[in-house]
C-alpha cells in the first residue's frame, strides 16, 4: 500500500518535471547483440511460464511454479470462469443472478479459450459475443466535469444505456440493442509494390430497446483481450512503469507514454491504470469484478447491485428479482467465488516461446529494435518482490508493453476519452503469446476491435506516435518484414 | 517383464548402483502400468461397444441396462489412468477428446424444457444435432446429415471454441445412455427410455440418428484408446518422452501427475466447486450418478502410480518397482506416512461409494444445500486429498525433486538474476 502512495507522489513529480532523466533510453542499449537470445528470453513469464504442448489450450494453464495447493484455487477459479450463470431465482442460489442485461452468461464465453475475442462475422447473424461497445457521453455539467478531473470516474455513462451496450437479456426484458459493423476497404501500398487492403469499421446500434441514445453518445468497440500473464503485468512496480512515462514528450523523440490514472474502488484512491484497452482499470481484481457486473450482470463485492448495469432509466430492469443471497454476503458472486476467479485470472500462464533461437527470429528481433517498436512495446521487466501472488514475485518477464497510453492517430481513434486517455490514445497491448492466437482462437483478428485480420494489418493501422515506425515497416524489404513478423509470432 | 524387475529389489546391489538402477526401473514400470491401464480401458470400451450394438439392434430395457453397466465398467480402468494426465504432455494434450466435461447436452440431443433454449451466446447450446441435419455456424452451414466419428471429432467437438460443446468421449456416451438427470439434488439419475433407440417405435424422434450418434461415439472412443495405448508401448512417444527426459525429471513427472490430480483437478474442479455451488450440474458423472466411482478410481489412480500396483480387469495383479520403494529406501517413515494418508483417502472415497451404493444417497444429493452431513462427507474427501497432497510434497522433498516436480522451476534461477 505504501508503494501505491509513493508512486502517486512520484508520478505527480514526474508529470511536473517531465521525466528529465530520460529513462526511455534504458533498455535500448543493453540489447545490441542479436546473434543469440538473451538469458531467460525464451520464458516470457519467468518461472510462471508453462512448457506444455502448444495447442488450443495453450492459454489455459496455471502458473508453472504454482504449488499443488494453489492448483485447487486455480481449478475452482476455472470452474467459476466457465460457469454458466442463470437468471434468478433458480434452484442453485450460488449460481443465479444473471443480468437482467448481459453480454455473456459466463466469463469464458467472451474470453474464449482464455484467448482473444473476435468481431462478429461480416455476413451474419453472428452475435457479438466476444466483443461489445462501450458507451458514454462527454461531461454535461460542472459536477460531471469534476468527477472526471478528480479521477473519480473515467467516463460519464450514457444516461439510459449505461457504460456498455448489453446485447442479451433474461426473459421478460429486452436486450439493449445490437451492434452493427460495416467495413470500408482502404488500400495501402508497401514500398516493394505489395498492396495491402485494410478494413475500416464503422459502428452503429440497431434495435435500440430503451429509447434514443443521448445525442452526444460516444461509442468504443472492445474485443475481449487474451488472459495470459495478467498477474505479471500487475506485479510490475509502478515506479518502473512511470519511469518510462513522458506525457509531454520532453525528450522530443515523438513518443509520449502517458499513465492513465483511475479511481480504485478497492482502495478508494487514484491509482495507475493498467488493464483494459485504455488502461481504465487499476488491477486484475477490479477489472474482473467490473466484468462480472457489467458483462454478466452479476453482483460482486465491489459492485453489489443485483441489477447489474441497469440504469435508473431502466426501471423494470432495476426492479426484477436478483440473485443476491444472504449466505453469499448478499451478493450473486460472493467474496470467495469472486476471489477464486480473480486468482485464476492472475495466474493464467504465458506459454514458452517457440523457435526463439531460429536465425530468422533473431534477425526479426534486430529489426524490431531497429524499427523502434520497443519504445512502446517494452520488452523486459523484473517484477516486484512483494507482488500479490508469490508466483508473480521477482520474475524476469517479457511482455512487450509499457502499460502507457499513446496517441495512435486518427485511423484507430475511437474519439471516446477514458480517464486520462483521450480519443486517440490507447494503452500499448502486450505482445506475448500473440502468435498463438490462430492456434488458440482459430483467427488472427487483432487490435481493440479486431479490425486487423493479421499482424501486418495491425502494424499498418499504427499511426500518431507510431507513424514513423509504421513507415519504416512499409519501406523495409519483404524479407525484413517477414522476419519481423516471424519474431513477433514467436513471442 | 514386471516380475523380473521386482526381483531386482532383492539383489542387494551397492547403494549407489541400486539407486540409479531403480530410478530407471521405476520409470519403466510406470510406463508399463500406463500401457496396461490404457489397454484395459480399450478392452472395456470394446465390450461397451458390443453392448451398444446390441442395444441398437434390440432396444430393450434389459439391453439398455447392460449397456449402462458396460459404460460403468469402462470407467473403472480409464479413471485409474488419470494420474498420467498432468505430467505427461502427450496425455494432457489428448485427454479432452475422451473425457471432456461438463457438456452442454443440448448440442447433441433433445433436452427438457427446463434446460432452456433462450437465444443464448452459445448458439449450439440447444442445437440438437440428432434432430437437425444442418447447423448454421456464423453464417456458414454445416452439413450434419451423416453422423459419423469424423463429424463428431473434427466438426462438432469444441465447436466455435466453446469448451462445453462436447461431442466425443465418455460423457457424451453417458448422456446418450442415461439422458438428463432431471432430479436436481433429489434421488435418481437420468432416465432415458430404451425406445429412444427403437427405429420402429421411436420415442422422442430421430432414433436412427441417435443410434448412429451413439455408435460413432463408441467407435471414436475405441480409436482414441488404441492410439493412447500405443503411445506407451515399447517405442511409444509418451514412454520415450518420459524416459528421455532424465531420471529425476521423469520421477518429477510422476509426482506432478499425482499431485495435480489429487488436489487441483479432483479436490478442486470436480469436488469443491460443486460443493461450493451446491449444483448437480457440476457433478462429474451427472447423467449416470456414477460420480462416486469416478472419484474413487481417480484416487485409486494416485495410489497405483505411487505403489506401482494395479489390479487388472481380469483380476490379475500387476506390481513392480515404484516411487514408494524409492522413497522408502531414503526414508521409510515418509513412505509409510504417505501410504497411510492414501489409505485414509481411499476410506473417505469409500464413504461416498457406500452412500450411493448402500444407502441410495448419490453424490448429487450429498452436495445439496443444507445437507450438512452430506456436505461434510464431501469435505472429508477434500481434506483427505489435501493430506495426500502434503504427503506427496514430503516425498518429493525426500527424493530432492522439488526443482523438477514443478514445471517452470528448473533452469530459471539463473535468468532471474540477470539484469
Amino acid at each position: 500500500m505504501y508503494q501505491i502512495n509513493s508512486i502517486l507522489i512520484l508520478s505527480a513529480i514526474m508529470l511536473i518535471s517531465g521525466c528529465n532523466q530520460n529513462p526511455k533510453q534504458q533498455g535500448k542499449s543493453q540489447n545490441q547483440q542479436y546473434s543469440s537470445i538473451e538469458p531467460g528470453e525464451q520464458f516470457p513469464g519467468g518461472a510462471t511460464t508453462h512448457r506444455k504442448k502448444i495447442n488450443k489450450n495453450a492459454f489455459s494453464h496455471g502458473s508453472a511454479n504454482m504449488s499443488f495447493e494453489k492448483e485447487l484455487d486455480f481449478k475452482i477459479g476455472n470452474g467459476v470462469f466457465r460457469r454458466l450463470w442463470v437468471s434468478a431465482p433458480a434452484s442453485t442460489q450460488a449460481a443465479d443472478g444473471l443480468g437482467p442485461l448481459f453480454n455473456a452468461r459466463s466469463c469464458e464465453r467472451c474470453h474464449l479459450k482464455d484467448g482473444r475475442g473476435h468481431p462478429p462475422t461480416e455476413n451474419g447473424n453472428d452475435n457479438a459475443i466476444s466483443m461489445f461497445l462501450r458507451l458514454s457521453i462527454p461531461p454535461q455539467n460542472q459536477e460531471q466535469q469534476q468527477l472526471i478531473v478528480q479521477h473519480k470516474q473515467t467516463v460519464i455513462p450514457e444516461p439510459t444505456y449505461g457504460g456498455q451496450l448489453q446485447d442479451f437479456s433474461i426473459q421478460g426484458h429486452p436486450a439493449e440493442g445490437k451492434m452493427k459493423i460495416t467495413y470500408t476497404e482502404q488500400k495501402i501500398a508497401l514500398a516493394d509494390g505489395e498492396l495491402i487492403t485494410l478494413r475500416k469499421p464503422d459502428y452503429s446500434i440497431n434495435r435500440l430497446a430503451y429509447g434514443h441514445l443521448h445525442p452526444d453518445t460516444l461509442m468504443s468497440p472492445r474485443v475481449a483481450p487474451q488472459m495470459i500473464g495478467l498477474g505479471l503485468l500487475e506485479a510490475i512496480h509502478e515506479d518502473n512503469v512511470l519511469s518510462y512515462a513522458d506525457p509531454d514528450d520532453r525528450d522530443g523523440d515523438g513518443i509520449s507514454g502517458k499513465p492513465n490514472r483511475v479511481w480504485s474502488q478497492e482502495f478508494n484512491k487514484v491509482m495507475l491504470g493498467r488493464f483494459g484497452w485504455k488502461a481504465g482499470s487499476p488491477s486484475v481484481n477490479e477489472q474482473s469484478q467490473a466484468a462480472f457486473a457489467g458483462d454478466m450482470g452479476i453482483s460482486v463485492p465491489l459492485f453489489p447491485n443485483g441489477a447489474g448495469e441497469c440504469t435508473d432509466k431502466q426501471k423494470d430492469c432495476q426492479q426484477t428479482p436478483n440473485g443476491n443471497s444472504p449466505q453469499y454476503e448478499n451478493l450473486e458472486s460472493g467474496l470467495k467465488m469472486t476471489d477464486l476467479t480473480v486468482f485464476y485470472s492472475r495466474n493464467l500462464a504465458v506459454p514458452m516461446r517457440r523457435n526463439y533461437n531460429a536465425p530468422e527470429v533473431l534477425k526479426g528481433k534486430k529489426i524490431f529494435y531497429e524499427t523502434g517498436c520497443q519504445h512502446c512495446h517494452r520488452p523486459q521487466y523484473m517484477t516486484r518482490k512483494d507482488s500479490i501472488g508469490k508466483e508473480q514475485s521477482e520474475q524476469l518477464i517479457w511482455p512487450y508493453t509499457d502499460l502507457l497510453l499513446h496517441d495512435m492517430g486518427d485511423g484507430l481513434a475511437d474519439n471516446r476519452p477514458e480517464g486520462e486517455a483521450n480519443g486517440k490514445e490507447w494503452r500499448t497491448p502486450p505482445l506475448w503469446g500473440i502468435g498463438l492466437t490462430p492456434i488458440v482462437n482459430n483467427h488472427s483478428f487483432y487490435l481493440h476491435d479486431g479490425r486487423a485480420r493479421n499482424l501486418l494489418e495491425a502494424i499498418l493501422w499504427h499511426g500518431g506516435e507510431a507513424e514513423p515506425h509504421k513507415q519504416k515497416v512499409i519501406k523495409m524489404s519483404k524479407q525484413d518484414r517477414k522476419n519481423l513478423l516471424t519474431f513477433i509470432n514467436s513471442l | 517383464m514386471k516380475k523380473t524387475m521386482v526381483l531386482l529389489v532383492g539383489l542387494g546391489l551397492s547403494a549407489s548402483t541400486y539407486a540409479t538402477t531403480i530410478k530407471k526401473d521405476v520409470l519403466n514400470h510406470y510406463a508399463d502400468l500406463a500401457y496396461i491401464m490404457y489397454e484395459d480401458s480399450l478392452i472395456s470400451a470394446k465390450s461397451m461397444q458390443q453392448a451398444i450394438d446390441k442395444l441398437i439392434e434390440a432396444p430393450t430395457d434389459n439391453n439398455l441396462a447392460v449397456a449402462r453397466e458396460a459404460w460403468k465398467q469402462a470407467r473403472v480402468p480409464y479413471q485409474q489412468t488419470e494420474a498420467y494426465r498432468f505430467g505427461n504432455a502427450i496425455v494432457d494434450d489428448w485427454e479432452g477428446k475422451v473425457n471432456a466435461w461438463p457438456l452442454d447436452e443440448g448440442l447433441i440431443d433433445y433436452v427438457s424444457s427446463v434446460y432452456g433454449s433462450e437465444s443464448d451466446e452459445n448458439p449450439y447450446y440447444a442445437a440438437n444435432i440428432i434432430a437437425n441435419k444442418k447447423l448454421q455456424l456464423s453464417g456458414k452451414t454445416i452439413d450434419t446429415s451423416v453422423i459419423n466419428k469424423a463429424l463428431l471429432a473434427d466438426t462438432l467437438h469444441e465447436l466455435d471454441e466453446i469448451e462445453s460443446n462436447v461431442a466425443t468421449g465418455y460423457h457424451a456416451i453417458e448422456f446418450l445412455l442415461w439422458g438428463q438427470d432431471l432430479n436436481g439434488t433429489g434421488p435418481g439419475a437420468g432416465n432415458r427410455p430404451a425406445s429412444d433407440f427403437n427405429t420402429k417405435q421411436c420415442t422422442n424422434g430421430n432414433c436412427d440418428r441417435r443410434a448412429a450418434f451413439l455408435k460413432a461415439l463408441g467407435e471414436h472412443l475405441i480409436d482414441e484408446l488404441e492410439w493412447i495405448t500405443a503411445q506407451w508401448n515399447k517405442d511409444g512417444p509418451a514412454r520415450l518422452e518420459l524416459l528421455n527426459s532424465g531420471e529425476d525429471k521423469g520421477l518429477g513427472t510422476i509426482f506432478t501427475g499425482m499431485g495435480s490430480l489429487a488436489y487441483g483437478e479432483l479436490a478442486g474442479e470436480r469436488i469443491k466447486l460443486g460443493l461450493m455451488l451446491h449444483d448437480p450440474e457440476e457433478e462429474h458423472d451427472c447423467f449416470s450418478d456414477n460420480t462416486h466411482w469416478s472419484h474413487y478410481y481417480d484416487a485409486q489412480s494416485i495410489k497405483n502410480v505411487y505403489t506401482g500396483k494395479y489390479t487388472r480387469l481380469d483380476g490379475s495383479q500387476v506390481s513392480g518397482p515404484s516411487l514408494s520403494d524409492l522413497v522408502a529406501s531414503k526414508d521409510s517413515g515418509i513412505d509409510k506416512e504417505l501410504k497411510m494418508r492414501m489409505e485414509n483417502m481411499m476410506a473417505s472415497m469409500q464413504v461416498l461409494v457406500d452412500s450411493a451404493e448402500k444407502d441410495n444417497i448419490a453424490y448429487d444429493q450429498l452436495i445439496s444445500e443444507g445437507n450438512k452431513a452430506g456436505n461434510q462427507k464431501i469435505m472429508d474427501v477434500v481434506n483427505a486429498l489435501l493430506d495426500t497432497t502434503k504427503g506427496i510434497e514430503k516425498a518429493i522433498a525426500t527424493l530432492n525433486l522439488q526443482e523438477v516436480a514443478f514445471e517452470g522451476s528448473d533452469s530459471l534461477d539463473a535468468p532471474e538474476k540477470v539484469q
